[in-house]
């Protein structure tokens, strides 16, 4: 469309009307509501502004992947809650991918029952709320053994009603700079490796990519050990009634856990199923002709043009799954909403504000997610295949 | 032209060696599968009805080792109606008629356009039926629940949002930069964060924007932000469906004198509905399992019902029971209404990837 003056822009009189009369109805309703929000908070003698995320806590939460203790403040009460977000959202991820990739695979396998198996298990996730499903993984959870009687092994796991006990990593000295270091030698190693492919796609020669990839592994193995082996590991032991040591992974983050990748593994496997059937017979049949076997056409043919249809949707996937660990507060799993949009709201009352900020959270994640969308769909449309 | 080749016939066997046989790692995959699947449909057959109880009053009616279904034959009125008056329980009925009116014009498609107009009424009759609308006793809406209450939530969320969705399509594409940046800033935060926030706002935050002396039912407040949320995914069905009318219909109707309202109602908005029945179909099975959430801010659909009875001592350790049940009632319906999309799509010849549902 040519850019033409500012009434063309705007639709000429009707459409400036017509957006006025929009921006008017919305100035009128934002101002109605401020006036009626204004009345009622000080009619309720309601706190306003967000002075309280410097005031202490005051109450305890039981999971924190950074330190925590009841006297800190709100603002650390958010950072704990995202974090554990993040936690549940990241492994719900993994195992999802991995649920819905085999499910998908299986949906076109040859084999019949695989098929009946895999399409069994589609249509019962993703028929049935994921609450539910929650509130299910949450009592089987819960029917594991108390701790006296406990499953497991001394020094390696344990798997009780109160939690699953497991080793845990522990960083001291220069694990800091290890990490740093072994980030930045992946980063570099990354940028070396498509440097490389760029060459020999574009000259022919050059060197393979997999020397990027070594220096990505290499130099994270050198700064692990120039820093002195920064790590030990913290096993699990039986004492008395409890444990000691290790990591504990309580049963609302298993339950969580099973359900998230259980529920948006089912949807994952219909994304698989389509992204595969969206791939020309006929590059199949290629592969098999010029000797590839099932699993390398699969692998190295089929897969690869399937992503361009898999990659947009499974985005959002990830992101539903990562808004869907929200139902975490009817287990009392503390994640974002439970722990401020729950606990913080009701002592505070400030339910504007920490809702505010729980939601900006939230679209944080899903404008992130759009920028990458949009990132892999303009990269990805350069070498598109036309069928 | 000679005759057409007949079918090449396979026995059971050349079935089988393709199907189930067809290499080493496929013969174990189908040992393997087949006894799972066995083991797992034998013993939940067993369980839920072969060892299963059907009637009593406590779970020590139950002996049997199965299922206890006692607990949900024992409350049946509140796993479907939820506390409403037993002598009015006529009111319910009607109600689930007047919204099985007002899903008659998407069901039925060889409806006149006014049919349209049964969806809202039906809606409204519905709520005024269960309410009492000053003409019959009044009920108010914390004696409405179980699976009522989450046919009705969905089933009016839905019809609510629709004519909000299509609003918001039509502004998303068009050419007037307030109103497309107002549509998109609505469809995409709405979209970007999960329902649960949203129903906490309507329980919390929307009684402070309401003027001092306007007491807005805690249900109505529900409903209200139900409907905003799935416009939003609406929106986004919708969309789909404008921008697959050719652009030659649309100049078509112009070329015939129709005006641009006439073109959009008459001619790309029929066909732009047709065509995302499906999305929203899909949508409506996305709320509608949804709906089991409204528990959170205690408004007692099926799954708050079954809760309840859990923590009644008579029923205590009945969990799986009663979840089982709640994911059998939703899965029925989400199941069928899934089939009957997909049978939508397999007519129009569109495929719409049931991927994209409310979060």
């Amino acid at each position: 469309m040519a850019r033409g003056g500012f009434m063309q822009r705007m639709g000429g009189v009707r459409g400036l009307a017509a957006q006025g009369a929009l921006v008017l109805g919305l100035v009128l309703l934002a101002v109605w509501l401020n006036h009626n929000a204004g009345t009622n908070i000080a009619a309720r003698g309601i706190a306003t502004g967000y002075d309280f995320m410097g005031r202490e806590a005051g109450f305890n939460i039981d999971q924190h992947l950074v330190d925590y203790e009841p006297t800190d403040t709100y603002t650390r009460v958010f950072l704990v809650g995202a974090l554990n977000t993040i936690l549940v959202a990241v492994m719900g991820i993994v195992t999802s991918t991995i649920i819905g990739l085999t499910a998908g695979v299986m949906r076109v396998s040859k084999n019949y029952l695989g098929r009946l198996l895999a399409t069994t298990y589609v249509e019962i996730a993703r028929n049935t709320p994921l609450p539910v499903q929650i509130l299910v993984w949450y009592n089987l959870a819960l029917l594991a053994p108390p701790p006296r009687t406990a499953w497991g092994a001394d020094g390696l796991f344990f798997l009780t009603n109160r939690g699953v006990y497991l080793p845990q990593f522990n960083l001291n000295g220069l694990a800091d700079f290890a990490i740093w270091g072994g980030i930045a030698a992946i980063v570099a190693g990354l940028f070396l490796s498509s440097h490389f492919r760029k060459q020999r796609t574009e000259h022919g020669t050059g060197a393979s990519p997999n020397w990027g990839w070594a220096f990505a592994i290499g130099g994270f193995v050198l700064a692990y050990l120039l820093t002195g082996n920064p790590t030990g590991i913290d096993v699990p032991h039986k004492s008395g009634f409890g444990f000691t040591g290790g990591f504990t992974m309580s049963p609302a983050l298993m339950a969580l856990w099973a359900a998230l990748s259980f529920y948006t593994g089912s949807f994952i496997a219909e994304i698989v199923r389509g992204g595969l059937q969206a791939v020309a017979k006929g590059q199949g049949e290629a592969a098999r002709a010029v000797g590839l076997n099932d699993a390398q056409a699969l692998r190295l043919v089929i897969l690869p043009q399937a992503m361009r249809v898999i990659v947009p949707p499974l985005a959002s996937q990830y992101l539903n799954l990562t808004k869907n660990s929200s139902l975490a507060v009817i287990i009392g799993y503390p994640d974002l909403v439970a722990v401020f949009a729950g606990t913080s709201l009701n002592q505070t009352g400030q339910a504007i504000e920490t809702l505010a900020l729980v939601m900006l959270f939230y679209l944080a994640c899903s404008l992130s997610v759009s920028a990458f969308m949009n990132w892999y769909n303009a990269r990805s449309a350069v070498w598109a295949v036309s069928r | 032209m000679s005759a057409a080749r007949p079918a090449p016939t396979t026995t059971a066997w050349q079935w089988a060696r393709l199907n189930l046989f067809g290499s080493i790692a496929d013969s174990v995959l189908t040992v393997v599968a087949a006894v799972l699947f066995a083991w797992f449909v034998w013993n939940a057959f067993d369980w839920a009805i072969l060892r299963a109880d059907w009637f009593g009053e406590t779970k020590e009616a139950c002996k049997s080792g199965g299922a206890c279904w006692a607990m949900i034959t024992a409350r049946w009125q509140q796993v479907v109606a939820g506390y409403y008056p037993e002598a009015h329980l006529w009111r319910v009925a009607l109600a689930m008629v007047c919204l099985a009116i007002a899903v008659l014009p998407v069901i039925k498609r060889d409806m006149p356009a006014w049919a349209a107009l049964l969806a809202p009424a039906g809606v409204i009759a519905s709520i005024a039926v269960l309410g009492g609308a000053n003409i019959l006793p009044s009920v108010p809406t914390d004696y409405w629940g179980g699976i009522m209450l989450n046919v009705l939530v969905g089933l009016t969320g839905a019809i609510f949002a629709l004519p909000i969705g299509i609003l918001l399509a039509f502004g998303r594409r068009s050419d007037l930069p307030i109103i497309k940046g107002f549509s998109i800033g609505f469809i995409e935060i709405v979209r970007g964060v999960p329902l649960i926030t949203l129903l906490f706002m309507s329980s919390v935050v929307l009684p402070l924007f309401l003027p001092t002396g306007m007491n807005l039912d805690k249900l109505m407040r529900a409903l209200a932000v139900v409907t905003l949320f799935s416009s939003a995914y609406m929106a986004e069905a919708v969309r789909g469906g404008l921008a697959a009318v050719p652009k030659g219909q649309r100049e078509a109707s112009h070329s015939l004198g129709l005006g641009l309202l006439q073109t959009t109602g008459l001619v790309v908005l029929p066909q732009a509905i047709r065509i995302s029945i499906p999305a929203i179909v899909n949508t409506f099975i996305g709320l509608f399992k949804d709906t089991s959430l409204l528990y959170v801010i205690a408004i007692l659909e099926v799954t708050g019902v079954i809760r309840q009875a859990l923590s009644d001592f008579a029923w205590l350790g009945l969990e799986n029971e009663g979840y089982v049940f709640v994911a059998f009632v939703f899965w029925v319906a989400c199941f069928s209404m899934s089939r009957w999309s997909a049978s939508l799509e397999q007519q129009s010849g569109k495929t719409v990837k049931r991927v994209e549902e409310p979060a």
